[in-house]
């Protein structure tokens, strides 16, 4: 393996164009690196830009400016020239499974789609690697025959991660991939994931809105408010203290199930609701529902820069050694 | 809590069985709950569980098409909701019961302002004029949490965040001065920060009036969070029920067990690999007799897949604690009053 990271995001844009003639600014200026084997989880609420991050990261959307490196190689430059080279190296995990599969397919067809299109072996070869797919998900073979359809939520969940798997790519970029899947299903899920990781030395990004999974699966994290980073860094250690104002409120929100914890602790209550991405609050993005906002927050943009837990904030009130805290 | 005091809503040995054009499914296999005065309580599962139809079938509130064969008793201000005719049950919905549901945006007219369609539940319900209507819907959305009620009175759903339209849907669940109040999944479909303003203010409206609440959740941390009671179902059937400190902390089902270890506590140190329960929930369609878990539970025996377990009553002070699994009751020498 390359000593490149497998992905790099540099002052990465995407805006849309609006019918009103402004522009949603789902993504405005991030830089991420995500090295080999690591399993990196992005979070924030629906609007930040997670999603449009993701799927810029594979190439499912264009960046309006800025540049996506995958393993060394500009993913823009790698798409146009070999395309097919690109996706045995990256591939997508898309929120609904049922949605990105063709009904039509029998879970077999499903499977050796990318197979034929990549001109993977004889027919035996590939009815071979399909058999070593359903066990690599944990699914038996009777699935083969039926359609999406007709099977369960996590059933296909476990077919859509066996498509992207198919062609052995290194990096596998999840979209929600659990969000649609009832409590029980999700936690084989998850496992499925870290096994995955362990076993194909995979790098994993999962975008995701549930804390409580991306606290137990994701070796690091990046916390994102209005398309920007607000916060990274190494889960345990910025979960236990972040430093952000709004990763404190986000981690705040996350109910505990022991009702002894719940009833007692205190809890963050934001005020509002996130702003538009269209017409982003200027200075600090989250300073128009930050408790310990003053007035350098609304006049200047907060670089990214070291907090307590070892990774970075975008908070003025951030140091190396100091966070601000809210309560 | 004294026996005087009637539950506002019971039910009663429900079954429900869907009918669609070639299968039956019994989505609701003799359950019973109910809900008291000032008490906040869960209903817990996972989809198919029944805990949606259990709690709004009776009240007719069924998806479309399907024909519903209803037994058992839904009972309701003294009266049965199971058999009661369609008029007087469509009363009995908007004056006696108030349900906030999953999709605010698809629960409220998209043709219609959202304030409007406040006044007319309290003007249709509370017997309110025009003006006096008005007022008291500006009044609901101030006290739901929405700033500047008066501008948002004119305004059309699509011109709300989530967050506020799900604001919008509890004053209009709270419109007509319910008796139960009866939220399915309230928090789902919001954002973390969000969820956390929706809970805060159902709790806030469980303390101001002396309401029941019916919370239908599969988030185990909206129950820690805001419920008395929690009952949880599986597979149309009562598992377990006792208090949240009771079910939540001493878990005795299998089921409960696998579904509360499955959720990690977020705020545990150690890191615990999460608990799967295997394979998948039984098909309601070809009922087995027995125990509906049996096929996942680790301590099930022969006697399990012949007998539906009873729902026992273990030692719990307070509230009852009752759980249908014998299995784990006789292994770990639970007392059974």
């Amino acid at each position: 393996m390359s000593e490149k990271p497998a992905i790099e995001v540099k002052d990465l844009k995407v805006h849309f164009a609006t019918r009103a003639g402004t522009s949603v600014r789902a993504v405005d200026g991030i830089d991420l690196v995500i090295p080999n084997g690591s399993f990196h989880g992005i979070v924030g609420e629906s609007g930040c830009g997670k999603t449009t991050l993701a799927r810029t990261i594979v190439g499912l959307q264009k960046e309006t400016a800025g540049q996506v490196v995958i393993g060394g190689r500009d993913r823009a430059e790698w798409m146009k020239s070999d395309r097919k080279s690109f996706s045995r190296k990256v591939q997508f995990v898309f929120q609904d499974p049922l949605g990105s599969m063709s009904r039509r397919q029998n879970i077999y067809q499903t499977l050796e789609e990318p197979l034929l299109i990549h001109g993977f072996g004889s027919a035996e070869k590939r009815r071979n690697r399909i058999q070593e797919l359903l066990d690599l998900v944990a699914l038996s073979s009777t699935v083969l025959d039926r359609l999406p359809r007709s099977l369960s939520g996590g059933q296909r969940q476990r077919v859509s991660i066996a498509r992207a798997l198919a062609l052995n790519p290194s990096i596998l970029v999840c979209d929600e991939p659990l969000s649609a899947l009832d409590v029980s299903i999700r936690a084989q899920i998850v496992n499925l994931f870290t096994s995955l990781q362990k076993r194909l030395g995979l790098t994993i990004v999962i975008v995701a809105h549930d804390l409580a999974v991306v606290r137990e699966v994701c070796s690091d994290v990046t916390v994102m408010y209005l398309g920007r980073v607000a916060e990274e860094g190494i889960t345990r250690p910025l979960f236990r203290e972040p430093a952000h104002p709004y990763s404190q409120a986000l981690l705040s929100a996350v109910p505990s199930a022991n009702p002894l914890i719940e009833t007692t602790r205190k809890r963050i209550i934001l005020p509002g609701d996130p702003p538009s991405p269209s017409n982003p609050p200027s200075g600090c993005r989250f300073h128009t529902r930050c408790p310990v906002a003053f007035e350098k927050c609304g006049a200047e943009v907060p670089s990214l820069r070291e907090a307590p837990h070892g990774g970075k904030a975008a908070c003025h009130l951030a140091t190396s050694n100091k966070r601000p805290i809210v309560d | 809590m004294t026996s005087q005091v009637e539950p506002l809503y019971a039910i009663n040995d429900l079954v429900i069985d869907l009918y669609a054009a070639t299968v039956s499914v019994r989505a609701v296999d003799g359950v019973s709950l109910h809900v008291m005065p000032g008490e906040t309580v869960a209903i817990v599962g996972e989809s198919g569980s029944g805990k949606t139809v259990s709690t709004l079938g009776p009240l007719g509130l069924l998806p479309e098409g399907v024909t519903v064969d209803v037994r058992g008793t839904a009972k309701a201000g003294g009266k049965d909701l199971v058999g009661m005719a369609s008029a007087r049950l469509s009363q009995m919905r908007g004056a006696y019961f108030g349900v906030i549901f999953q999709d605010p945006i698809s629960a409220l007219n998209p043709m219609l302002k959202v304030g409007p369609q406040l006044a007319e539940q309290a003007r249709r319900f509370c017997g309110l004029s025009h003006e006096a209507a008005r007022k008291e819907a500006v009044s609901l959305l101030a006290r739901s949490g929405i700033p500047d009620p008066e501008d948002r009175y004119n305004r059309y759903p699509h011109e709300m965040s989530g967050g506020m339209l799900q604001r919008a849907m509890i004053a209009l669940a709270l419109a007509a001065r319910p008796k139960v109040l009866i939220a399915d999944e309230p928090t789902t479909a919001l954002d973390a920060t969000v969820q956390a303003q929706i809970l805060e203010l159902i709790r806030q409206i469980q303390r101001d009036n002396d309401i029941g609440v019916i919370l239908i959740t599969h988030d185990i941390g909206a129950v820690a969070s805001v419920a008395d009671r929690v009952v949880v179902l599986y597979a149309g059937q009562v598992a377990e029920e006792g208090s949240v400190l009771d079910v939540l902390t001493s878990p005795v089902h299998p089921y409960t067990r696998g579904l509360l270890a499955s959720v990690p506590d977020f705020r545990a140190e150690d890191r615990v690999e999460a608990h799967e329960i295997p394979g998948l929930p039984p098909n309601q369609i070809k009922l087995e007799p027995g125990c509906r878990f049996a096929e996942r539970c680790e301590h099930v025996e022969p006697q399990c897949r012949v007998e539906r377990p009873p729902l026992r009553t273990i030692a719990a002070p307070g509230t009852p604690h009752r759980v249908a699994c014998p299995v784990v009751i006789r292994r770990e020498g639970i007392a059974v009053q």
